[in-house]
């Protein structure tokens, strides 16, 4: 109870009662108030330390796996080709293997996701059927990968009789991510204010115009943020390669988009499979580990400087 | 003849307009000179923004919007099938409440019309630059940095620049809607002298709340209350003398 209200009280006035005497006067309750604030303090801690173990999980995985790659990556790892003898095995027909699901992944998720975006923002009336559409495209972003997978496996992989190539890898992954691309460029597209599509109309310019002289300049810097998230994701995804048949040990350097192929989570899952055998092939795996996770850090970055360098100026 | 020549520019005939089932226009009747600056006034919600948007049809950006009547524009019915939206909104420039310039340079903005119709001889843009800029009063202010983005300008700066952008494509009207509601007292002086300056070669429709400000530019005004167009004259007659009871009130302050 705070000193005014007591010496109100001393003298027989009520202040919480005096202009309105429906109002129930409120207890200032001393005990409580410590309550919550102990109880305040002891989440904070809480918080803190949910944090910390996640860091901490975090970096003892780090450190084993940066331990036991080195010695093992190197400049010969990076260059040579596959082996089933660790000292002499090396990535580089993997690397490429990644590159070429990238080259495929990108164009196609690119002009499949900002089109379908664009029609659904700009284009598509929003009608019930609309709304489904996008409510669909969104529960597709959470299929499980292994689905898609299966639907690459039949659709490219036999259908389209693909088989396990670069191509049928990198259209399976591009399903995959496509959802999510259509997802964040809508947002990137909806944040476009629409003051400046109607001083676009008031100059008489059509449709497609203001797309592309107004909106896309100002919706790019999004759309290529989520873009580059979603192809980081293809880049580590395993289970729909794997459900597609990748050769567990491929010798030959992919040259076109039709040779089989092999990609870096699918080359770390498969070495270790056979720790269990070759020792050696845990030390491969921390190494091929290493060169993915720095280069989906370097891909995030770029997404993240992208985002930070576009500010708003409306 | 060209039919540009004509002195009435629109020539507006039982036009009523409903969102849905609310009916926003009633029956207006109006005709709009040429070299002349019409003022449109009248409460909040009375229907000043929907009758100017419907000048350009930009009104038909807004889903469930339905009009009858005729609205000729230099004799032409806008709403006719054979009339194509883009060329009305060419001939016809739409100045907006909240400036709205895009986030390019000043140099991108004035000539962002001349560009998408087609202009891309350099020394012709240049010269439309300058132009346009000049008529808004802007050259001056800017001529440095025509290259910097238009959001590092004033807020009367940018408005400006908006208009400078409508008048890049040579307009024969230009259609503003409170321009200068968002402004201080001196960039508004600016555009209203602006708005003198322009009337020799364009005819202009402004909505304003501000009856001063009506009184101080235009040379007709029309008083809409609820859809409806009470009274239409010279700006004169309106403020000294209204035919109309409900104008006599709204001009005396007693309501608005
Ligand atoms: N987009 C819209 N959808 C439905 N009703 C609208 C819309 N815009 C305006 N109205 C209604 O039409 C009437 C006139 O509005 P408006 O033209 O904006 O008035 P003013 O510009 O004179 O303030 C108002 O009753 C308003 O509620
Ligand atoms: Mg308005």
């Amino acid at each position: 109870m705070d000193i005014r209200s007591e010496i109100l009280n001393d003298k027989g006035i009520n202040p919480m009662k005096s202009n309105n005497p429906t109002q129930v006067k409120v207890e200032i309750n001393r005990q409580r108030i410590n309550r919550r604030v102990l109880i305040n303090e002891i989440l904070k801690k809480v918080f803190f330390a949910s944090t910390l173990f996640a860091l901490a999980v975090l970096s003892v995985l780090l450190y084993r796996i940066i331990a036991q790659s080195i010695g093992w990556l190197d400049w010969h790892f990076l260059t040579s080709k596959l082996s089933i003898f660790p000292e002499k095995a090396g990535i580089y027909g993997v690397i490429i293997g990644s590159v070429g699901l990238m080259v495929v992944v990108i164009p196609v998720t690119l002009i499949l996701g900002v089109s379908t975006a664009i029609y659904l923002e700009e284009y598509a009336s929003k009608s019930r059927f609309q709304n489904l559409i996008k409510v669909n495209i969104s529960n597709l972003a959470s299929v499980p990968s292994v689905i898609f997978g299966l639907l690459g496996l039949a659709l490219f992989g036999r259908f389209l009789n693909l088989g396990s190539s670069i191509l049928a890898g990198g259209l399976t992954l591009s399903l995959l991510v496509l959802p999510i691309v259509v997802v964040s460029s809508q947002e990137a597209l909806k944040a476009v204010p629409n003051f400046l599509r109607e001083a676009s109309y008031a100059m008489g310019a059509g449709k497609w115009t203001t797309i592309r002289k107004v909106v896309l300049p100002v919706a790019i810097p999004g759309i290529l943020t989520g873009a580059i998230l979603s192809i980081s994701r293809a880049i580590g995804e395993t289970a729909p390669l794997v459900v597609l048949g990748i050769p567990a040990l491929l010798l030959k350097v992919p040259t076109s988009l039709m040779d089989d192929f092999t990609a870096l989570p699918i080359q770390i899952y498969y070495w270790t499979l056979d720790t269990v055998l070759t020792p050696e092939y845990a030390n491969l795996a921390a190494a091929t580990i290493v060169v993915l996770l720095i280069t989906l850090f370097l891909m995030n970055s770029i997404a993240i400087v992208i985002r930070n360098k576009t500010q708003k100026t409306y | 003849m060209n039919q540009y020549e004509s002195k009435i520019v629109y020539d507006v005939k039982g036009l009523n307009l409903w969102y849905g089932n609310d009916q926003a226009l009633k029956d207006i009747n109006i005709q709009i000179n040429k070299n002349e600056v019409t003022a449109i006034i009248g409460p909040s919600g009375c229907g000043k923004s929907t009758f100017i948007k419907t000048l350009n049809r930009m009104i038909e950006n807004v889903p469930n919007v339905r009009t009858s009547g005729e609205i000729l524009y230099h004799g032409l019915n806008i709403f006719d099938k054979t009339m194509r939206v883009e060329e009305l909104r060419t001939r016809v420039g739409m100045v907006f409440q909240k400036p709205n310039p895009f986030p390019k340079s000043i140099y991108e903005n004035v000539l962002y019309g001349p560009k998408i119709h087609g202009v891309k001889d350099k020394q012709m843009l240049e010269e439309i630059l300058e132009t346009s800029l000049k008529s808004a009063a802007l050259w001056d202010e800017v001529k440095d940095r025509l290259h910097d983005n238009a959001y590092g300008l004033s807020g009367g700066q940018q408005q400006r620049l908006c208009i400078a952008r409508a008048l890049a494509v040579q307009p024969d009207v230009i259609l503003m809607d409170e321009p200068t509601s968002a402004l201080d007292p001196i960039a508004t002086a600016k555009i209203e002298e602006l708005i003198d300056s322009l009337k020799a070669d364009y005819s202009i429709s402004i909505v304003t709340h501000s009856m001063q400000q009506a009184g101080r530019i235009s040379d007709k005004t029309a008083f809409f209350l609820m859809g409806e167009l009470v009274e239409f004259g010279n700006t004169e007659m309106i403020f000294s003398n209204p035919r109309d009871k409900r104008t006599e009130d709204y001009i005396t302050g007693r309501f608005g």
